[in-house]
């Protein structure tokens, strides 16, 4: 059960997404690993009968990336904790809660992302690099 | 007709923990919910860079005291397909036992709030005497009440030995009476079939689409149960999910009900089948790539989806947990109900706001 | 005369409020098994309420954030004096394992002054009600009025 996610393009998403709803796919999640400064990866997972699919999608937190929730309502919680975790944008959100669904002004913005506030201590030594917010 | 927004929320009688909604209601009828959320809100996925793999056992654990045990083992699944390695047989089946005994609890402890939402103040009462029959076996056997913390990388930390055996048999012998006197009460008593009947529907396609888990899923007739992956020990256990097709309240109680019952024969499965041997093997090396692992919650499917660098810390950990996943089928349950159902309807569910938060 | 009145009904039967705070439900179900057929500290006249303005006793469990600092800061202000505060479980006294977590700001004493500090992880029940009864003793003495409880 090794984990292969399909690369999918901003562009095609919805209407992917369109395509295997059809096919009677159901949203599970999707997650967003910070793979360098300002770059993400937005993983989409879906479940049919226990078989699981996954697509992989490059983001950056320069420009909006595509909303699932026009195709998946379900997506828009995991869209709005992504926004504030990672300070990405999603387009066309469904629910917006402007990045403030867990957070509270004194919180500090985008607390999951380690490259752009660690860089200078960058090191594995697994140190305090959040938990100061 | 003027609408107004009613808070509801965080701090209520009826529940446990801080959710917050804003109920859109015209008269008594509600026509928009909107859930806040972030009272529970931890971060701790982000702990993944302060601690290594194996101390994350630990903070997993505690994502939810409820289904603590079950969150650790598909945290230690993950891993232990990441790093190649299989738990021995006799954890695999140790580790059925305790998480069939955390749904057990879990299924206690939700109907008995249900219960009390309704106002059934006796019935919460009754049920929650049966449920501390399990949290003694949970003490007897793991040391503590609620969080028993029996998983490592790589099998579980501690044993069942024969006397002990002999004690959760006796107890379940138990607590499956009483549980079964109950279901007169529970499923067919007037009050509480006018207070669940019909109320907060949630139909098979709406569940597939908005992506529902666990009883809330199958309550609506989806025969899903993460547990056909036979995961652990589960493949060489007999078992079959428990389908209900009204997708109202009373279903899913229905399936909760009946999941206990399936969790007591489940945990009697094991007992008996239980092979001798090892406890763990021993988690070498450092992980490297990317890993998911689902399992069944009491509450639903629990995903987690591991990202590792080659050290022994973790570069990313999600959870995806059951009521993250429910939230949005409650947006579509609520509109047209009276404001007095509203709380019953919202803890059909089984809301987990730890969970979902994290 | 009222005042002494008070008093011995708030030592006899304190009202408790509980609040969850960001705790895992470990705290919360152990405090909610305190009032179920095992424990059953109503019958020392301890009773669970939902209004702030009835309760003598505010049980915290669990870390505190930013958001939920405000509320718990709110649920104090409208408890009428004097009144205690609980801070159960590891997470409520200190922050527990989630101490270093992003969101996280610190148990309970960060925002509003704590009387007793119930340790655990989770607090047993018994330890809960050992809690509750260490914080009335705070309230004055028992001189026997009422009898022993």
């Amino acid at each position: 059960m090794s984990f292969i996610a399909t690369p999918v393009t901003a562009n095609n998403l919805c209407k992917d997404a369109q395509a295997l709803k059809a096919r009677g796919f159901r949203f599970v999640t999707m997650t967003c690993v910070e793979t360098g400064p300002g770059e993400f990866d937005l993983i989409y997972h879906f479940d049919k009968d226990l078989d699981m699919v996954h697509w992989r999608l490059a983001a950056t937190d320069r420009e909006a990336s595509p909303s699932l929730s026009t195709v998946y309502l379900a997506a828009f919680l995991a869209e709005n904790e992504i926004q504030d975790q990672f300070g990405l944008r999603f387009a066309d959100l469904a629910i917006d809660y402007q990045g403030k669904l867990y957070l509270d002004e004194e919180a500090g913005a985008t607390p999951f992302c380690r490259f752009s506030r660690a860089s200078i201590t960058q090191t594995d030594s697994g140190g305090d690099t959040e938990g100061g917010q | 007709m003027k609408t107004s927004i009613l808070p509801f929320g965080p701090q209520h009688p009826v529940l446990p923990e801080p959710i917050h909604l804003s109920l859109t209601i015209e008269n008594e009828t509600v026509l928009e919910a909107r859930p806040a959320l972030g009272y529970v809100h931890r971060g701790l996925e982000n702990l993944v860079a302060a601690r290594d793999m194996h101390q994350m056992v630990q903070v997993v654990e505690r994502v939810c005291g409820i289904c603590s045990m079950i969150h650790a083992m598909c945290y230690c699944q993950a891993l232990e397909e990441m790093l190649d390695i299989q738990a021995p047989p006799r954890a695999e089946y140790l580790r059925v036992i305790w998480s069939e005994l955390h749904r057990i609890h879990s299924h206690l402890l939700w109907l008995g709030l249900f219960a009390d939402a309704m106002g059934f103040e006796s019935l919460f009462m009754q049920l929650w005497k049966i449920r501390e029959r399990v949290m003694d076996i949970n003490e007897a056997t793991a040391g503590n009440r609620v969080i028993v913390s029996v998983n490592v990388v790589g099998g579980v930390r501690r044993d069942i030995d024969e006397d002990q055996v002999a004690m959760i048999e006796k107890e379940l012998v138990t607590v499956e009476r009483e549980v079964k006197q109950l279901s007169l009460t529970l499923l067919t008593d007037f009050t509480v079939k006018k207070r669940t009947k019909g109320k907060g529907v949630l139909t098979r396609e709406q569940a597939l689409e908005l992506g529902a888990a666990g009883p809330t899923l199958r309550g609506s007739g989806v025969a899903q149960d993460m547990r056909q992956l036979g995961y652990a020990a589960f493949k060489d256990l007999d078992f079959e999910p428990v389908v209900e097709t009204g997708g109202d309240s009373w279903a899913r109680a229905a399936v909760r009900f009946k999941e206990t019952l399936q969790s007591v024969d489940l945990v009697r499965q094991a007992l008996a089948g239980l092979p001798q041997g090892d406890l763990a093997v021993k988690a070498k090396g450092k992980p490297e790539g990317e890993a998911t692992a689902r399992v069944e919650q009491p509450r639903g499917e629990v995903l987690y989806y591991i990202k590792a660098n080659g050290t022994k810390h973790l570069d990313r950990l999600r959870i995806r947990t059951p009521t993250f996943a429910n939230i949005p089928p409650l947006t579509v349950m609520l509109p047209g109900l009276e404001l007095a159902d509203v709380p019953v309807v919202v803890l059909s569910i089984d809301p987990c706001i730890s969970c979902t938060e994290r | 005369m009222l005042g002494k009145l008070l008093n011995l009904g708030q030592r006899k039967s304190p009202w408790l409020l509980h609040f969850d705070c960001g705790s895992c439900n470990g705290c919360d179900i152990e405090t909610l098994a305190c009032l179920t057929p095992l424990y059953d500290v109503e019958r020392f006249g301890i009773i669970n309420v939902g209004n702030p303005k009835h309760a003598d006793l505010l049980v915290v469990t669990g870390t505190v954030n930013h958001r939920n600092a405000k509320v718990l800061r709110k649920l104090y202000e409208q408890m009428p004096e004097p009144r205690l505060v609980l801070a159960v479980g590891a997470c409520g006294c200190s922050g527990g394992v989630f101490r270093d977590a992003s969101n996280v700001v610190g148990g309970v004493d960060k925002v509003i002054p704590v009387d007793v500090y119930v340790p655990g992880c989770p607090a047993r029940p018994e330890a809960i009600i050992d809690g509750v009864v260490a914080g009335l003793a705070k309230l004055g003495p028992d001189n026997g009025q009422g009898g022993q409880s």
